[in-house]
């Protein structure tokens, strides 16, 4: 996909940058993950991200690191935002986890979700199986130019189907996907609520720019996401729950004007561990 | 008599000769059976058969009963000191240097708490199961904690078991009982037992009865007031304990295993709803569960599969089939049921979606999960899954009838057609699904439960959906006879009445007098409707589980679907009121 042709306002060297942060990223979460042992907290586990991420050159964030375990993974009694936070949870043999990040790293921005399990999770493995037909439905569609509300539900009726619940519906507006951009490098940028100001100014900024042009730079399942695939960076999320245990994966769809349908979208890289994975099930 | 092909072999200890019966393969682990008051080892007859197949099964006659010899003289020959002894000299007799598996009902499991709390028993046992005998030593600190810090639960949990324990008084008075049991009660007790504990009649009790129930009384004067008064304080069980809590039991009450844990630290629930002889009327239940037990001990698990669900004592390895298990409530159910590890059949007419949810069900816990693809409304489809459900899978223990249709409209919009569709999948399905598996339930006689998904739309009219509520009110009624009827079986009947199900019934139901694409825009609306509504299956499917439990008739789920219920019997004016409305679609 390196020939591709980027979306306006992004050159090839740019989609390099993003593909390289969310390697680092990714390469962060297969390193935590690998660390985690029984007794690690939430917090913890979110610490030892962040402290990764840190000692590589990470400054701003898109959103601090998340982590959930267990029942948490499904979202299990979420009521209010805060709820996301790490909390003092610990690992247990044979638990889920789910570890979300999103940094920033020379301007470029990364926003990624790793699943996985201490042990072994026959559940979970299944709910990440059946994660590849969604990753496949929604290129597929976006290449299509459906409405994101439609393709919002179309995922949805595939999870009904495949007997598990839409927890993605849980996140802020429900959103399946959200816009990434650059961001300028600042020596200080403070956090609101763990999210970096920089990044939410960029999402404003396209929040204003979209309502006058009839989009959203949020895919909800709501009305304003009634409009075409728009051309950037959308970080996708599908998130399954099942019974008390969620997975999800997290990575850059990046969407052009091209013409050409295998140009139009395309995953900003298709070598991420979920994908690694499904292809050695095969 | 009952015990067929059995080994005989006579234990010389203590002073008496002791009737021992071996059954099954010698090279498998060895399963002793340990009979009470007042039988003889001819009581496990059923179970020991079930055992058989797998296992090494050894009973013996308890000294006095049965072939017995009684010890001379009797008082003081029965203390739980010398029982020990006779068991310790029956499994080196038959299990020379490997443990033996214990399972004692009754006194047998009195006696068998003695066994397993001993030090000089440890290693020759390798687990226990116990129905219906508890410790005495248990029982006695539990009667000293009661009396000492008395809380009104208590005192009724008190007062509750000793008018249960009756018996045990009468026992203590001499002479007495044994007259009773040698003349008149001797004579009586089979029918007795048949009309009042439901134990089918043939050859059990033995002509022994008697002799068993006279010596036997000694078993209770020998050892019942001086454990109760001194109870030991170090009887801790040391082998993994099963223990099965009949719920019917007319002479234990189930608070007495509260805590029970503090005494047995790797013990595993099991509750059954049926009365105390349990040997006798539900065999294969318990040759199912301590075969799981023994074969988990054996393998090194310290306690059986650990279902992780709400009612896994109850529903722990039993059969359930459920109809309309590829979606919505039927497939919530499945997964329920599963989580507290029973073994599910899923049936539905789309073979893809009940594959799915057999496959989820084994991920979520069950043992074993399998998918049939039936069209309930099919009689002879029907009847071949009965018949291969009983042939592959066994006697099914409960019975979801879940399958149904929605169909809409004005009555005179609706054809004949939509009529027969609409009863042949929500009555004629239940029916064809009461008739087969009930039957097999019935034959068995061992009891189980059926449960009808009918709808709170059976006794709620309404203008738009005249065919599926009287479909569905058909289910109710069906549901109410036939509780009547198998009530004497132990087999119980549940209808389940939800309101708006947050399912895909509204996206496949009918709208009867409305071209294609007005039918296709009510169903999104009801679908959005349902969706605003939002009831999970789920909690719909913890509500069927609740009901076989607790062996309810009728369930209202939702909040709409008891209110209405309250209304149907009270207000019955204002809901026909509210029935000529038109429905917001």
């Amino acid at each position: 996909m390196t020939s591709a042709v980027a979306p306006p306002g992004a050159t090839g060297a740019e989609l390099r940058g993003f593909r390289e942060v969310q390697r680092l990223a990714y390469e962060c979460a297969e390193a935590v993950a690998a660390q985690l042992a029984p007794g690690v907290t939430e917090r913890g586990a979110a610490r030892m991200q962040r402290d990764w991420l840190h000692r590589r050159g990470v400054r701003d964030w898109f959103h601090l690191p998340f982590a959930w375990f267990g029942d948490r993974t499904a979202f299990t009694g979420f009521r209010v935002p805060l709820q996301f936070f790490p909390t003092g949870r610990r690992l247990e043999e044979g638990m889920a986890f789910i570890l979300d990040m999103a940094p920033v790293h020379k301007g470029f921005t990364a926003d990624i979700g790793y699943s996985g399990s201490l042990g072994p999770n026959p559940l979970q493995d299944r709910l990440l199986a059946d994660l590849e037909a969604h990753r496949d439905l929604i290129l597929r569609e976006v290449r299509e130019r459906r409405p994101l509300r439609e393709i919002y539900e179309d995922v949805d009726r595939l999870m009904a189907h495949q007997g598990y619940a839409n927890r993605h519906r849980a996140y802020p507006f429900g959103v399946i996907a959200h816009k990434v951009d650059r961001v300028a490098e600042r020596r200080w940028s403070p956090r609101l609520f763990g999210f970096g100001t920089q990044s939410l100014r960029g999402l404003a900024a396209d929040a204003v720019r979209g309502h006058r042009a009839g989009w959203s730079p949020l895919w909800s399942p709501h009305r304003f996401s009634d409009h075409p695939p728009a051309p950037g960076l959308w970080a996708v999320e599908p998130h399954l729950g099942f019974r008390g245990t969620g997975a999800k994966f997290e990575e850059i769809l990046v969407v052009t004007d091209s013409a050409d349908p295998e140009q139009s979208a395309f995953w900003l890289d298709d070598d991420v561990p979920h994908v690694r994975r499904w292809a050695e099930e095969k | 008599m009952t015990l067929q092909g059995a080994r005989e072999r006579w234990v010389r200890t203590g002073g008496v000769e002791l009737c021992v019966a071996e059954l099954g393969d010698t090279a498998q682990p060895t399963v002793v059976l340990v009979h009470g008051y007042p039988d003889s080892k001819e009581v496990w007859s059923e179970v020991a058969a079930r055992l058989a197949e797998h296992f090494h099964v050894v009973l013996y006659d308890v000294r006095g009963h049965g072939r017995s010899t009684a010890p001379e003289p009797l008082r003081g020959g029965f203390t739980l000191e010398r029982l020990t002894d006779d068991f310790l000299a029956v499994a080196d007799a038959v299990s020379p240097g490997r443990p033996v598996h214990l399972v004692g009902h009754d006194w047998g499991s009195v006696q068998a708490w003695e066994f397993v709390t001993v030090e000089r028993t440890k290693g020759r046992i390798a687990s226990f199961t116990s129905m219906s005998g508890p410790s005495l030593d248990h029982f006695g600190h539990w009667i000293k904690k009661r009396v000492s810090r008395p809380t009104p639960r208590r005192i009724g949990q008190l007062l509750g078991q000793g008018a249960k324990s009756w018996y045990v008084y009468l026992l203590h008075t001499p002479v007495l009982p044994e007259l009773a049991w040698r003349g008149p009660l001797g004579k009586r007790w089979p029918g007795i037992l048949r009309r009042l504990e439901k134990v089918p009649g043939g050859d059990y009790p033995t002509p022994s009865l008697p002799t068993d129930a006279a010596h036997g009384a000694w078993l209770y004067r020998d050892n019942v007031r001086p454990r109760l008064r001194r109870p030991r304080v170090d009887a801790y069980a040391h082998a993994p304990v099963q223990l099965v809590t009949p719920l019917g039991d007319a002479f234990l009450s189930e608070s007495l295993y509260d805590e029970l844990e503090l005494w047995a630290p790797r013990l595993t629930r099991r509750t059954l709803p049926a009365k105390h002889w349990v040997p006798r009327t539900r065999p294969d239940q318990l040759a199912a569960w301590i075969k799981e037990f023994v074969v988990a001990t054996e393998g090194g698990r310290p306690t059986a599969r650990a279902a992780s669900g709400p009612h896994a004592d109850r529903f722990g390895g039993q059969l359930v089939l459920v109809t309309g298990a590829g979606s919505g409530i039927g497939r919530a159910t499945v997964l329920a049921f599963a989580e507290a590890g029973a073994r599910v059949v899923a049936v539905d007419r789309d073979a893809q979606s009940a594959a799915r949810t057999a496959e989820l069900a084994r991920l979520v816990g069950a043992p074993e999960a399998w998918a049939e693809t039936v069209d309930v409304s099919d009689e002879q489809a029907m009847e071949k899954l009965a018949e291969r459900v009983a042939a592959e899978y066994g006697v099914v223990d409960v019975l979801v009838n879940n399958a149904g249709i929605g169909l809409a409209g004005p009555f005179l919009d609706t054809t004949t057609e939509d009529w027969r569709k609409v009863l042949d999948v929500n009555l004629w399905g239940v029916i064809h699904g009461c008739r087969l598996f009930g039957r097999q339930m019935a034959e068995r006689g061992q009891g189980g439960h059926i449960v009808n998904t009918a709808s709170a739309a059976a006794y709620l009219p309404s203008r738009s959906l005249p065919a599926y509520s009287t479909s569905k009110a058909a289910v109710l009624m069906l549901s109410e006879c036939l509780r009547a009827e198998l009530a004497g079986r132990g087999i119980g009947v549940s209808a389940i009445c939800p309101g708006f199900v947050n399912t895909n019934i509204t996206s496949t139901a009918r709208f009867a007098g409305v071209g294609p694409e007005e039918e296709d825009r009510r169903r999104r609306k009801s679908a959005r409707l349902y969706g605003l509504r939002n009831y999970p299956p789920e909690k719909v499917a913890e509500a069927v589980l609740r009901a076989v439990v607790r062996n309810q008739a009728v369930v209202p789920v939702t909040a709409e679907a008891r209110g209405g219920r309250l209304m149907s019997r009270f207000t019955p004016r204002a809901l026909r009121a509210i029935a000529r409305l038109e429905p917001p679609l």
